[in-house]
């Protein structure tokens, strides 16, 4: 056991330890959209531990939105999975920390993510894969942002996760509605329509989070929308910086 | 004769009989073949529809949890059109997989553009980590696919119609010389060893087989070279010419020589007709062959 895993870090720890990598004393709405959401998995929901990150009946959890991953970076520090000295390195040419996550370097990181809309794909494959070895303790979770369903690929899984009644399969939406064509009806009525159980929750109510994701929901995958706040709540809606229909944001 | 595809259903459901790590992934294609499979292995014979992103997403979700997955359906939409999960669901993660496609360059010579894909094992070459086997004979396909099961890494296995008469004695991974001369050594790949053999009939030249291109045997073709009175090299690939002319420099880097490659051409050919005028067109027919492998020799 090392030394950071003598520590006990708890959800008031996460900004000092974002902080060490980001240099901002504070986070804004965007940098945190995804704070509580992995706080609550991590602190309440998975069944998943440091000493033993590949267990093969451990609860999968897969950052699929890996844009931004200070807060999981933080999170995955706060409960042991790696030494918060490395996190002042972040980005760094030596470390195992970069922009977008690699599994092959960081111990309990399921997947390497950062190109949108791969990770409920894998996370279909996990979820056949556990069921075809008859493993049915652990479970399968990825986050997803409401903008990354803009990739088509997730649509493929949405469908045949709901089709085949992949019920060890979750999905986080975090809906910080920054889709640039937004969905009509909400996000949740892609996963309904194909029989998802889809129930849509404040991203902040770490309770309402963990009733959400611990509900059961038999014979069916799971969706659970966290609503945060719009992701371009702090910028004034000027004609200059309000995006044209059709035309790409820069990054 | 047994198709390869035939061969390959075959084999795969064996497999699936005997090694509970082996896991079929299908999009639509070849599904109604693997019916009685999955009708005995629900869990392990998937088809996840017309949904070609998934089907590679799904596999290297089944590789991580513990499983071997065999992926497949036709080459253009095993390798081109989900080419980013090729790159990132399987190599980036770091997993294996095996991708057998059936359709080679032009089996589906009717269909048009949409339904060929000859750049496939050039795309295929720009990652790391891949062997690609071309087998030449549906023996050939039972062997390699085996060989592909009991193993953990990346395999391409690149099934056609167009076959060689005889199977070769293939060992996983080597070239096999067929013939010795000394005025060249022409290496042919999978099913393009019938039509060679064929050419070069009454020619002084050493034939070397190859069922396997990714890893490429240099030490075979170094070893040829030096026992044949000049260093020039012919490649003969049933998919886009001159996809493995780096792997003859490389090779041969310390030894001055003169590389031919002939495969499909670049360009779109926009016909119709049979793979025997496709291979025509593409020059790989014997005759066309012969004509382009005397001109290149000294």
């Amino acid at each position: 056991m090392t030394t950071a895993q003598l520590i006990h870090y708890g959800y008031g720890d996460l900004e000092p330890l974002m902080a060490v990598m980001t240099g901002d004393e504070k986070h804004g709405p965007a940098a945190t959209s995804t704070l509580d959401v992995l706080w609550v998995l991590y602190d309440r929901v998975l069944n998943v531990d440091p000493r033993h990150p590949d267990a093969p009946g451990r609860d999968r959890f897969l950052l699929s939105k890996g844009h931004g991953p200070v807060a999981y970076y933080a999170v995955l520090a706060a409960k042991g999975f790696i030494d918060p000295s490395l996190l002042a390195g972040f980005a760094g040419f030596d470390s195992p920390l970069g922009h977008h996550p690699d599994r092959t370097l960081i111990p309990g990181v399921e997947i390497g993510s950062g190109s949108l809309g791969h990770g409920l794909g894998l996370a279909v494959g996990m979820a056949l894969g556990l069921r075809a070895q008859r493993r049915t303790e652990p479970r399968v979770f990825t986050l997803v942002g409401d903008a990354e369903l803009d990739e088509g690929s997730n649509h493929e899984a949405i469908a045949f996760a709901g089709a085949v009644g992949l019920d060890n399969l979750h999905a986080v939406i975090i809906d910080n509605a920054s889709a640039t064509h937004g969905w009509s009806g909400g996000v949740g009525t892609r996963f309904e329509r194909e029989g998802w159980s889809t129930v849509t929750v404040d991203g902040r109510d770490h309770d309402a989070l963990e009733a959400a994701l611990t509900a059961p929901h038999a014979g069916r995958p799971r969706a659970v929308v966290a609503v945060v706040e719009p992701k371009d709540s702090l910028v004034t809606r000027s004609p200059a910086n309000v995006r044209p229909t059709g035309v790409p944001s820069a990054g | 004769m047994e198709s390869m595809r035939e061969r390959f259903v075959a084999t795969a459901t064996e497999l699936l009989d005997s090694d509970p790590r082996v896991t079929v992934v299908l999009a639509d294609i070849t599904a109604s073949q693997f019916a009685p499979a999955a009708a005995r292995h629900p869990g392990r014979v998937i088809n996840v529809g017309i949904r070609e992103q998934l089907l590679i997403g799904v596999t290297g979700g089944l590789a991580q949890a513990g499983l071997r997955p065999i992926a497949h359906t036709f080459p253009s939409f095993l390798v081109e059109r989900p080419f980013e999960q090729v790159k990132l669901d399987l190599g980036h993660q770091d997993v294996g997989a095996i991708l057998a496609s059936y359709g080679g360059s032009y089996d589906m010579s009717t269909e048009g553009r949409t339904h060929q894909s000859p750049g496939d094992v050039a795309l295929l070459d720009t990652l790391d980590g891949w062997t690609i086997h071309i087998p030449g004979h549906p023996d050939e396909a039972e062997l390699l696919l085996r060989n592909s099961a009991a193993r953990d890494d990346r395999v391409y296995l690149r099934l056609s119609a167009q076959s060689n008469a005889e199977p070769q004695s293939v060992v996983p991974g080597r070239f096999r010389p067929v013939r010795n001369g000394q005025r060249g050594t022409v290496i042919a790949v999978g099913p393009m060893l019938q039509p060679v053999l064929d050419a070069v009939a009454d020619l002084d030249l050493s034939v070397l087989y190859a069922a396997t291109v990714r890893p490429f045997d240099a030490g075979a073709l170094r070893h040829a070279v030096r026992a044949t009175g000049h260093a020039d090299i012919v490649l003969v690939e049933p998919y886009l010419a001159g996809t493995s002319n780096r792997e003859v420099d490389e090779a041969l880097l310390d030894l001055p020589h003169r590389v031919l490659g002939l495969g499909v051409g670049r360009a779109e050919l926009r016909r119709y007709g049979t793979a025997a005028e496709h291979a025509a067109a593409h020059g790989l027919d014997p005759v066309s062959l012969r004509e382009r492998i005397t001109g290149f020799l000294r």
